[in-house]
């Protein structure tokens, strides 16, 4: 009997020679990561629970990117506090104002193939792009491993997604990951592992596949996988022979498996105020909106400002309307910039931000009021979550973004493209 | 008997062929603006007291959104929201994240000879190309924009004789600090201060900008400087050609002359709280800092972030500082990406926000903490202006402000250039 | 553990997230007893002040969904209800609960079948809860994570470990 991806990763790391899902064991950690918001919490309850070291300071990584740049009076105190604990205790992997914690822990490779990584933000999911175990966990139990180095999972059950073929011209991975998650729902993979696979997977870059992954969550998934391959290896700097067996088993067992055929993908929006509330945007059309926000750590990436500025290159973003460019990255921001994709969008009038998580989360980065409609690449439109309750938040790719800025209500992009 | 710049500018907006200082004129106004800090108050003061229909002339009024951008919180955004639903209804200019509205101003609207009355107190900015410009509260700017009137006293002039010139690290914004410091915040109150002297003809508009834009801080009503080829030089190439150009009468009469000679001059440093209380770096002893911004009305154009980049290039901050920087309006960030100054501000450590007032203005990004210092390119140092009442802000040119970024406390620029 | 507990019903619906049960803009506050009182602040922002301790939430499917952020069972323990009696549970949630000293229990039946206001009882010894004549099943819960809940949560639990 063969096993999935996400039971050999738990088998190596646990040195078993069999596991089966629902089983209850406890992994050794390979790294955590722990960001600003969370960080005061995770060292209070440390202390609390009577912890004078942490386990092994060099699997511990702080990136502050939430409170960045400080928009209220309290927030540098979840800097201060982190900074003092990072020194007290000789954690060396503090990143202040480099980007995103997502995009931070593969693209600097604290995150390799294999590993089994836990942080404090349930977008930790997106590791899995990269065959990595990893998921998001509270402060109180990252404290525990900061003690331990070890914690308890259940391993979690596979649905395996096959999605095959070409993608048409327009169509991107956030386009096919809200339309699983409008298939599923959003309990559709409560405590499962997802495990996305297939030809079109495999044609995705890792930007991409970091997509697909960063929003397994939003379907309740516990972990958000994918097999790595040639690609993987390059981005994460691995030798290829270690990674032979990082692939299910033909003969694995999944709970249930969806295929899909990358043809019939069309660019999707979330809808108002579920994530899982998917419509072709061929629905929308015409659906006035305020604000655009093109960032995050679901769609932040170089492709992502690529794509935005191939769509507004040379053009104007729509009278009274903002869009808000947040870069996932310090060195996405960088080499945006030489590439003169920075200038492009600043030109069309975008406003431009530094590398942070800025509205994704929330707390400030264009915060909109009574009525207002958001257009946005990042990964949740709850109610009030970028503001008012009584404003919406439709969820798109890019390009859908880009092109509902230039003309100031949802419009397809392909007519751009 | 002459006149001075100052009110040779007052009698052509009253129509009067001569006015004295201390007479009470009712003048036309050549343009106003109001930006996002008191917009809405002006609106409701237009619309439900007032109960006008119209503004008076809407090629002449100018909304900017750019002190609270992007927005903090839903009760800002419906400020900007009621600033956009007006614009629209009145077919006025807006601009929403592009710039700081007094250099989007200089930019797109002023040419010498102007009247311009504005809801901000650094409106004496348009002093560098010779226009008179002059903040005041909502109750005189609602009036403006519904009538395009104003009535005002004619202020004395003080004239400021400069001499000499910028020795290396030394710039107009130490030059403007020394003079506040040396006459004090009220010492020049309800004056016009005037900037002229043999050195003038070596400033760029970017440095006669920096000097009358903090005239305000000495209690002036405006600050002026009288244009030349290269002020007319600046407008035309941005296609604006009708303008009056104003010089002081050989006998003009001045309430009092001071003389500056630049060869003497140092960087200098306001501590907080007062704006007047300056002193040289080399005087200040050892003030370590926690945040650093190069930005703002006064000091956020190409030759400040040239100046700023210039130490910074190759180097890395200290990595307990955040660096904001805040290129003054869209053109100077494009012109900032083309020179190579983003990507030099980015390898650094820094972050590059969108323009805007941000750090100065102490309330949507960068906002500093309890007992944190910052050192910053800004207008003010109150006490909270940048964040909590226990926090201290210290001014300094953005030479001054980018060598302190990388060692960590206020250093003296000089030796890092 | 109290083996019975009894409450007054309070009733959400499905995909309850945790930004519903506490924003982001009130994270910043300096504790859980101030940030307590925005609890559902974007749905039912009056709620917090009608809560009273032992009171109990009834909820549908996927509570707890969203971000990872513990405050959101932390202020929903601060506010001492009884207990929650979901559908569901998001998976995140569901841990950050048990650590913080909250139990939750699962029933896919209730939810359809009681109203707001009416009192129900929990019986844990037996795993069910009554509403008038109707009883309802639950899952049982291990021993362990019953009394870490009693304890008040991972803490106290990792403390007693560390010999503190």
């Amino acid at each position: 009997m063969g096993y999935t991806l996400t039971e050999k990763i738990i088998m190596r790391n646990t040195g078993r020679n069999s596991v089966t899902a629902g089983q209850l064991l406890n992994v050794n950690v390979d790294k955590v990561m722990v960001h600003d918001i969370f960080a005061p919490f995770v060292i209070e309850k440390f202390r609390e629970m009577g912890f004078d070291k942490v386990w092994d300071p060099d699997k511990i990584v702080f990136v502050y990117d939430h409170l960045v740049p400080t928009s209220f009076i309290e927030d540098f105190r979840h800097h201060k506090i982190a900074d003092a604990f990072a020194a007290e205790q000789n954690i060396k992997a503090v990143h202040r104002a480099d980007g995103v914690c997502h995009q931070l822990m593969p693209e600097l490779r604290y995150v390799v193939p294999r590993q089994v990584v836990f942080g404090t933000d349930s977008h930790t999911t997106t590791y899995g792009a990269i065959g990595a175990f990893s998921t998001g966990i509270g402060y109180t139990e990252m404290a525990a491993i900061f003690g331990t180095g070890e914690l308890w999972i259940k391993i979690p059950p596979t649905l395996k997604f096959n999605i095959n073929g070409e993608l048409p011209k327009g169509v991107f991975a956030k386009d096919i990951i809200l339309r699983i998650l409008g298939d599923i729902g959003a309990d559709g993979a409560t405590y499962k592992a997802m495990e996305f696979g297939g030809s079109t997977v495999g044609g995705l870059s890792i930007s991409s596949r970091m997509t697909l992954s960063n929003m397994a969550v939003e379907a309740g998934a516990k972990v958000g996988i994918i097999a790595p391959d040639e690609k993987t290896f390059e981005f994460s700097g691995v030798d290829s022979k270690e990674c032979e067996d990082l692939k299910s088993d033909a003969d694995a067992s999944y709970e249930k498996i969806f295929a899909y055929e990358a043809a019939k993908f069309k660019p999707v929006v979330a809808c108002p105020s579920n994530v899982d509330n998917i419509s072709d945007v061929d629905a929308m059309v015409g659906t006035k909106i305020d604000q655009g926000f093109i960032g995050s750590c679901t769609n932040g990436r170089l492709e992502d400002l690529e794509i935005a500025a191939s769509i507004l290159k040379g053009r104007k973003i729509a009278p009274f309307t903002k869009l808000i460019v947040t870069p996932a990255s310090r060195s996405i921001y960088a080499e945006a910039a030489k590439k003169g994709i920075i200038g492009i969008l600043v030109e069309a009038g975008a406003i431009m931000n530094p590398p942070s998580c800025g509205l994704c989360c929330g707390r400030s980065g264009g915060i909109v009021s009574d009525g207002e409609r958001v257009i946005a690449t990042n990964n949740r439109n709850f109610l009030g979550r970028m503001g008012s309750p009584k404003s919406e938040i439709f969820l798109a790719s890019p390009a859908t973004v880009a092109a509902a800025a230039l003309e100031g209500k949802i419009v397809d992009p392909r007519k751009y493209l | 008997m002459g006149m001075t710049i100052g009110e040779k500018i007052l009698a052509r907006a009253s129509g009067k062929a001569l006015v004295k200082p201390g007479e009470i004129i009712t003048a036309k106004v050549d343009l106003c603006m109001s930006n996002d800090g008191t917009t809405h108050l002006n609106i409701d003061i237009f619309e439900n007291q007032l109960k006008a229909e119209k503004v008076f002339d809407p090629r002449k009024v100018v909304f900017i959104v750019d002190h609270n951008v992007p927005s903090e919180s839903a009760k800002t955004a419906e400020v900007h929201k009621k600033m956009r639903i007006f614009a629209q209804k009145h077919n006025i200019p807006f601009y929403e994240g592009t710039g700081v509205c007094h250099q989007i101003m200089i930019e797109d609207f002023i040419v010498p000879g102007q009247l311009i009355i504005a809801a901000d107190s650094h409106t004496c900015s348009y002093g560098g190309l010779g226009a008179f410009g002059t903040g005041v509260g909502c109750t005189d700017f609602t009036s403006v924009m519904n009538t395009g009137e104003i009535w005002l006293m004619v202020p004395e002039t003080l004239k400021f004789e400069i001499e000499g010139s910028f020795k290396s690290g030394v710039y107009a914004r130490d030059l403007i600090l020394k003079i506040i410091g040396d006459i004090g915040a009220n010492g020049a109150n309800y004056k016009i201060m005037e900037f002229g002297g043999s050195a003038m003809k070596n400033f760029t508009i970017d440095d006669r900008v920096v000097l009358c834009n903090m005239a305000v801080e000495a209690g002036a009503k405006s600050g002026l400087v009288e244009p030349d080829e290269i002020a007319i030089e600046y407008v035309t190439s941005r296609g604006r050609q009708d303008m009056h150009i104003f010089k002081s009468d050989d006998d003009a009469v001045y309430e009092k002359t001071y003389q500056y000679n630049l060869d003497e001059l140092e960087p200098m440093v306001a501590r907080p709280h007062c704006v007047d209380d300056v002193v040289g770096v080399t005087q200040l002893g050892e003030v370590k800092i926690d945040q650093g911004f190069i930005g703002s009305c006064n000091n956020g154009r190409i030759e400040e972030l040239r100046a700023a980049a210039q130490i910074l290039k190759g180097k890395k901050i200290n990595p307990y500082v955040k660096l904001l920087i805040s290129p003054a309006s869209k053109t100077v960030y494009l012109q900032a990406l083309a020179e190579g100054l983003i990507d030099i501000f980015v390898e650094c450590g820094g972050m590059v926000l969108n323009p805007n007032c941000s750090v100065c203005w102490g309330s949507c990004q960068g906002v500093i903490g309890e007992g944190e210092t910052l050192i910053s390119t800004g207008t003010r140092n109150f006490k909270g202006r940048a964040g909590h009442p226990n926090s201290s802000v210290y001014l300094a040119s953005a030479a001054t402000v980018a060598a302190s970024a990388l060692t960590g406390k206020i250093t003296d620029p000089r030796g890092r250039i | 553990m109290k083996e019975i507990l009894k409450g007054r019903v309070w009733k959400l619906g499905d995909d309850i997230d945790t930004d519903i049960i506490i924003p982001t803009q009130f994270l910043a506050l300096k504790t859980v007893e101030d940030m307590k009182r925005y609890a559902f602040y974007p749905l039912r922002p009056k709620l917090p002040e009608l809560i009273n301790p032992g009171d109990i939430i009834v909820a549908g499917k996927n509570f707890g969904c969203g971000s990872s952020r513990e405050q959101a069972p932390e202020i929903l323990a601060a506010l001492k209800v009884g207990c929650i009696i979901a559908k569901s549970y998001a998976r995140i949630f569901y841990r950050n609960a048990f650590n913080n000293g909250l139990l939750l229990l699962e029933n896919d039946e209730l939810y359809d079948c009681c109203n707001e206001g009416d009192q129900v009882s929990v019986s844990l010894e037996n795993n069910r809860v009554l509403l008038g004549k109707k009883s309802f099943r639950v899952a049982s819960i291990p021993n362990d994570l019953l009394q870490m809940v009693e304890a008040g949560g991972l803490v106290p639990f990792m403390r007693k470990r560390n010999g503190k």
